[in-house]
């Protein structure tokens, strides 16, 4: 039997995970802020504190390496703006061409007042080379930021390579883990890693909690001030519902996390080549094998990709074009541009991302809609006949 | 009916495609992105565009139909702009709605849906689209004051076929009342006026960044002498009298206007109005909204958006020629000639140089 609707946008957010929501709604109907030194303040500071230690643990870093925020794209702005901002005696930045916005705008930003940004490149499969990171590295470079994996193509990067790289030459390094957490192995203590920024909604926490993991030693400017709120880094009052959920969230991504992989990267491949069944002529984006579990990146050369997404829609298939959208208006995807990937295909792109409640019957539903959605598609974007006058 | 109602994010939009689904069409709601809003660095800029499109959504939202965003900038782009600035280029007049009309709405946009199997576009458009002997009929807005007739006459009755327009029978304050009613928030939304890819109006200043400066003479049309010079005559209008700013008065004292426009030696010239009238008017590419009519008919012509009809004769070969029963002013080559039998939108021709 099929579902009435198969949601595969798992990576724009995925279902509240309900031991997360318990811990939410436990700690929301009592009062205190965490800040407070009376007794309803102490209990909120101490779930605030439990649920620092347990992400400490999960992530192999220490508790005061944990700094709360808002979610992925505050982690990624505190730690680009604030690293770069802390050195100001070193002007360059290198980023990879395949950032998400969250670290993308930062960078870009910085580089309008002043910066000079370096972007590094990646290959046809969205890989950044160490070594291109490697022979760029130099003492005036305030920081060096590459993702973990790829929100778009999903091609996992080789981080630890690039930390190291980062490490030797002292450079701080940040990476942006939301994608990655859940999906894969994320290890805070890899050797060069400065910061990496965590995300609560993709995980199954509510939206609006994430974290930034900061080694202690690095030097980071703030971009909130206020109270003084985690090691003076990040005021703002605690929001221990939220940092109870995220820290419930994280622990069942960890230990979830390989079998996990395995069930859905089990999905993934099945969806993969059942679409290429179908379409013979679909290209799939990103690395064969350094490739998230989870992600299923098409382009159907003679579609467009917000047709298809229409289409899928009206069937009962919820997914994504994959790359950012103001109003609604797709952009041109800034990753498959820096892969190469020529303009005309890559409009034609589809994101399917799977995640903890993805199961055989989702799959199945597009298997089945998707040759009728593309015989449609490419007909609606078939060159038409234009009456010039 | 399975029905694409394109929502701008206006009042008029919003309300037709209210009335499609009140009607009991199946509708789905589509934004048309026709200009890019966000640079690649990530700043935002054509706010306008990003409200406009969150208006849309809200409107989709409370008539409870899906919502999507088509992005035709290309298109827009390639079709509209830069015919637009190609025909100021060669000094015509173009009216960028009608041709929006012509390639974008009723063409790509209704190729898509016809495409994906819907089977009719609605816009907010005010004209009639009424059922006559030989199919569907283009007829004028009951409001006189809001008819977008004019338009529409670039359309082919295949298109008039495959169009709702829902408001045709309405006055726009009836459609803003109806709005409020409906819980509408764009109820009160100011009409837009100006060409929606030059936001702040300066039409002559948007034309001087992509043509650059163009220096010419401005010449008395009569006695052939050099009254003045120009940046660039893109920024003129057949039947334009302010803005001129010419050193010396005409002799007679006589009011002085611009009565033609030459491209190629960059030559504004001017003159006493009587020079503007005009009996003939010559206009090429007809586009028939049915049946051809046959030459000698009888037809009113109006020659811009809000211009009067005029009852003219129309000689008709591979363009149109029509003979004016009295002189009109300020025919500008570029814009369309649409032409009326009674309400009925006959056609359209575009008006050449004489």
């Amino acid at each position: 039997m099929q579902p009435d609707r198969a949601y595969l946008d798992h990576a724009a957010t995925t279902t509240l995970l309900p031991e997360a929501v318990d811990a939410w709604a436990q700690a929301a109907s009592r009062v205190g802020n965490p800040s407070s030194l009376h007794s309803a303040g102490r209990a909120a500071r101490r779930l605030v504190e439990e649920s620092r230690e347990a992400i400490a643990d999960d992530l192999h870093v220490r508790p005061s390496e944990v700094i709360f925020t808002s979610g992925g794209t505050e982690a990624d702005n505190l730690a680009v703006k604030g690293l770069v901002w802390a050195q100001p005696d070193r002007g360059r930045i290198l980023c990879s061409a395949i950032e998400h916005h969250a670290v993308l705008d930062p960078v870009s930003w910085l580089g309008d007042q002043g910066c000079k940004v370096d972007w590094l490149t990646v290959d046809e499969f969205g890989r950044v080379d160490p070594e291109t990171v490697r022979a760029r590295l130099s003492d005036d470079v305030a920081l060096c930021t590459v993702m973990w994996a790829n929100n778009e193509v999903g091609t996992v990067q080789p981080i630890a390579e690039i930390a190291r790289a980062c490490e030797e030459a002292g450079v701080p390094f940040h990476t942006d883990a939301v994608q990655a957490l859940g999906q894969l192995r994320v290890d805070g203590s890899l050797p060069g890693i400065t910061s990496l920024a965590l995300s609560g909604h993709k995980i199954g926490a509510p939206v609006g909690t994430g974290a930034l993991v900061l080694r202690r030693d690095a030097r980071i400017v703030p971009v909130t001030h206020g109270g003084g709120q985690e090691r003076d880094v990040r005021s703002g009052t605690f929001d221990a519902p939220g940092i109870a959920a995220l820290a419930v969230a994280v622990r069942h991504a960890v230990d979830h996390q390989a079998l996990h992989a395995e069930e859905i990267s089990a999905l993934r491949d099945e969806l993969i080549s059942a679409i290429l069944q179908v379409a013979p002529t679909a290209v799939v984006n990103g690395h064969v094998s350094e490739r998230l579990p989870g992600n299923v990146h098409v382009s159907f050369p003679g579609c467009e990709g917000d047709t298809l997404l229409m289409l899928l829609d009206a069937a009962g298939v919820e997914c994504s074009t994959g790359s950012a959208c103001t109003a609604g208006v797709p952009e041109p995807s800034h990753v498959l541009e820096a892969m190469g990937v020529a303009p005309a295909v890559a409009r034609g792109s589809l994101r399917f991302s799977l995640g903890r409640t993805s199961t055989q019957a989702d799959i199945d539903r597009v298997v089945e809609v998707l040759p009728g959605v593309l015989d449609r598609a490419s007909r609606a974007s078939s060159p038409r006949v234009r009456r010039t006058r | 009916m399975r029905v694409i109602a394109a929502l701008s994010g206006g009042v008029d939009s919003a309300v037709a495609a209210a009335r499609a689904v009140d009607a009991g069409h199946e509708v789905v709601g589509v934004h048309l992105a026709l200009s890019r809003s966000r640079s690649t660095t990530g700043t935002s800029k054509g706010c306008c565009s990003i409200a406009d499109s969150q208006d849309a959504r809200r409107v989709a939202d409370v008539l409870d139909i899906p919502y999507y965003v088509w992005d035709l900038s290309e298109d827009f782009a390639r079709d509209v702009i830069e015919d637009f600035v190609e025909a100021y280029r060669d000094g015509l007049t173009p009216n960028p709605c009608l041709r929006c009309n012509e390639t974008i709405k009723f063409a790509a946009v209704l190729d898509r849906a016809l495409a994906l199997d819907y089977d009719a576009v609605c816009t907010g458009h005010y004209a009639r689209i009424v059922p006559g002997a030989d199919g569907s009929e283009l007829h004028r807005a009951v409001d006189p004051t809001k008819d977008q007739s004019y338009v529409l006459s670039v359309l082919t009755q295949d298109q008039i076929a495959a169009t709702l327009l829902p408001l045709g029978d309405s006055l726009k304050s009836q459609v803003r009342a109806e709005a409020a009613e409906r819980g509408l928030r764009v109820a009160d939304k100011p009409d837009s006026h100006d060409i929606c890819f030059i936001p702040d109006g300066d039409t002559s200043g948007w034309l001087r960044e992509r043509l650059g400066d163009q220096p010419g003479e401005i010449v008395d049309a009569a006695t052939g002498e050099v009254l003045g010079q120009h940046t660039g005559a893109f920024a003129y209008t057949i039947g334009q009298r302010r803005g001129l700013d010419l050193r010396e008065p005409a002799a007679s004292g006589a009011r002085r206007y611009v009565v033609d426009i030459d491209p190629v030696e960059r030559r504004v010239w001017v003159g006493a109005e009587d020079l503007l009238a005009a009996t003939v008017i010559e206009a090429r590419d007809p586009i028939w909204c049915g049946p051809a009519p046959g030459s000698g008919t009888r037809a009113w012509v109006q020659i811009r958006a809000h211009g009067e009809a005029m009852p003219a004769q129309l000689d008709i070969d591979d363009g149109v020629t029509a003979h004016l029963d009295s002189p009109a002013r300020g025919v500008a080559p570029g814009q369309a000639m649409a032409m009326y039998d009674g309400t009925r939108v006959v056609g359209s021709a575009t008006i050449v140089r004489r």
